[in-house]
């Protein structure tokens, strides 16, 4: 059942409109992506999913389908060190983490992980030196334009959240196109945080509560927790599955850093010392391990 | 009372339960001090947070490990908070807060809930009648959450309290009970909207507020007033937040100590700080980008 490794290869074409489960036709095949990269590997991974990577998504020893967290968020976070420690310019670091992500969306994909949120570009990253923010900037674009045909085809529905008017246009265009034309998909949500900041998101939605209030279309003191929730950035995204269940931050950070501050509340977090570009199926597996292996009690003791 | 069963770690022993017990003296603990001092002068050499917050996790299992009954276990936990808080007085941290008792601990059992909070309004009146940890580190209590959700004696024990030790200038403790940081937000918000329809601002073209800023938002949180956490500790080895200080922990240096919180002594608040100074200078840079942008 091994298709041929080409762009075009659909594993679409066998599977079925469930979530992909362990029921996907595979064939054995080793990941072959290096764990802790010494140099980057220049394979083009944007869209290309053989059939026969499916192996992986015959869940890897270890995991139960039942205890995977249904939405993943990731700080993706290292890769201009990975590109220092190289002796590569930062634009290779990014390079790196773009394969990364792709990489992740693919085992989230796989595994059956319905929402992915991941934070490209945060409200502090403005102040990076201009050439690398325009790298950063086209980037998205490139990466956003390339992905939407394996988007339709994997059923991924993208969003972008953060502060979209400070984007360059072409940027917000492709971002709003791409938006629009993957809106009916459903097997996985991926959210791109570009420009957020997590203080700002509350900031916003607090300002669209104080026009209702304003307004008279509703009243300060019936302000509720569900009802400010909706007003956020993410309020209006994965529906089925706004909150993170797990919060994964690389390159060693002990921090939030500003991300997805009312939504990870009960998230489970997992810190990796592993820079962004080499985070990989191990790490993944990793952090997925180490989540059904917590003790989830949201305050309440389990009997 | 605690029977012989418990065998206790050697910075808090749970035997004593009164805070103004934990202040030793004699040979052995004036030894014992001067060695901390002596510890303290070398770590004030690097920088020293300022501000600590504590998720006191893992009285419970204490209690199961050590076979105790459960409420013993919080009851240590207590000790191992004032030990804890006159350690970090002794290292010049200003700011303690610690997340005694989350609203979504109200779903427990009702009897657990019910001795945990004749515990807190037992500890309250302690520290009210007998005033020698207070003075000592001319400590200013704060309570912060919704305290209408407490019952009637715990409330006005709190509220005492607080009046009590208002003036006082020297360690800011606050107490989180009953505590959400959603919740928290909520509050905020639900203040911030009422003050602009007080003041019936200019509508921006997109009909969205444009005056409303962190700041506003950040006047209205319990810990309006408190600079940020520079770390926040949970102990038990749980990594997550469990709904507290979302807002104010955002650059914070989390830390998931394994010792349960009744475990936690000087040796690992040492530790706390050693990791935080190592990360100090990037951390420090984090904060000063995020206060200039936002």
């Amino acid at each position: 059942m091994r298709q041929a490794a080409n762009t075009n290869t659909m594993l679409s074409s066998s599977h079925s409109p469930t979530a992909a489960t362990p029921q996907l036709p595979t064939s054995a095949r080793r990941s072959t992506r290096p764990i802790a990269a010494a140099a980057p590997s220049p394979r083009p991974r944007a869209g290309t999913t053989p059939a026969a990577a499916a192996a992986e998504s015959l869940l890897p020893r270890g995991l139960r389908a039942e205890l995977l967290p249904r939405h993943v968020a990731v700080v993706m976070d290292g890769n201009a060190r990975w590109a220092r420690a190289r002796g590569l310019p930062s634009a290779a670091g990014h390079e790196a983490g773009r394969r990364a992500l792709e990489e992740m969306v693919r085992l989230s994909r796989a595994w059956g992980v319905r929402a992915l949120t991941a934070f490209a570009f945060s409200s502090e990253n403005w102040s990076r030196p201009k050439v690398e923010v325009d790298f950063l900037m086209r980037l998205f674009e490139r990466v956003i334009h390339d992905s939407v045909a394996e988007f339709l085809r994997e059923g991924i529905r993208l969003r972008v959240i953060g502060e979209i008017s400070r984007l360059p246009v072409s940027l917000q265009k492709i971002a709003k196109e791409t938006e629009e034309a993957t809106r009916s998909n459903s097997q996985l949500d991926l959210t791109l945080a570009i420009s957020y900041s997590g203080r700002r998101d509350i900031v916003q939605a607090c300002r669209k509560l104080a026009q209702k209030v304003q307004s008279k279309v509703l009243r300060a003191e019936d302000i509720d927790e569900a009802l400010f929730a909706d007003e956020l950035e993410t309020g209006c995204t994965a529906d089925e599955f706004p909150y993170p269940d797990l919060l994964i931050r690389t390159s060693g950070e002990l921090r939030l850093s500003n991300f997805l501050l009312w939504q990870s509340a009960y998230s489970e977090l997992f810190f990796t010392d592993t820079l962004w570009p080499d985070f990989g199926e191990a790490d993944y597996l990793e952090a997925l391990c180490s989540f059904q292996s917590r003790d989830r009690r949201f305050g309440v003791r389990k009997l | 009372m605690l029977g012989s069963l418990i065998s206790y770690s050697p910075s808090v022993n749970p035997k004593v339960e009164n805070p103004d017990e934990l202040i030793a003296t004699g040979v052995l603990a004036s030894l014992q001090n001067f060695i901390r001092k002596c510890i303290v002068a070398v770590l004030s050499y690097g920088p020293m947070p300022k501000h600590i917050a504590f998720i006191m996790d893992g009285n419970r299992r204490y209690a199961k490990f050590r076979s105790i009954q459960e409420g013993a276990g919080h009851r240590v936990g207590f000790s191992a908070l004032i030990a804890s808080l006159l350690y970090c007085y002794e290292m010049g941290v200003k700011y303690i807060t610690v997340y005694a008792f989350s609203i979504d601990n109200f779903k427990r059992d009702p009897t657990e809930v019910k001795s945990l909070m004749e515990l807190m309004e037992e500890k309250i009146n302690e520290l009210l009648e007998n005033r020698n940890v207070i003075n000592k580190v001319n400590c200013k209590i704060n309570f912060w959450g919704n305290l209408d959700m407490l019952s009637e004696p715990v409330r006005v024990a709190a509220q005492k309290l607080m009046a009590s030790t208002a003036e006082n200038t020297g360690l800011v403790f606050s107490v989180c009970m009953p505590y959400n940081s959603t919740s928290e937000i909520v509050n905020a918000v639900n203040k911030v909207c009422a003050e602009s329809r007080e003041h019936a601002e200019n509508v921006a073209n997109n009909g969205v507020h444009s005056d409303i800023s962190v700041e506003d938002l950040g006047r209205h949180m319990y810990s309006a007033g408190c600079p940020d956490p520079d770390i926040l500790i949970r102990t038990s080895g749980e990594t997550r937040l469990s709904n507290f200080l979302l807002w104010q922990t955002t650059f914070s240096h989390l830390q998931n100590p394994d010792a349960l919180w009744p475990e936690f002594s000087f040796k690992h608040l040492v530790w706390a700080i050693l990791q935080y100074q190592r990360v100090y200078p990037y951390i420090e840079q984090s904060r000063n980008l995020a206060k200039k942008k936002l």
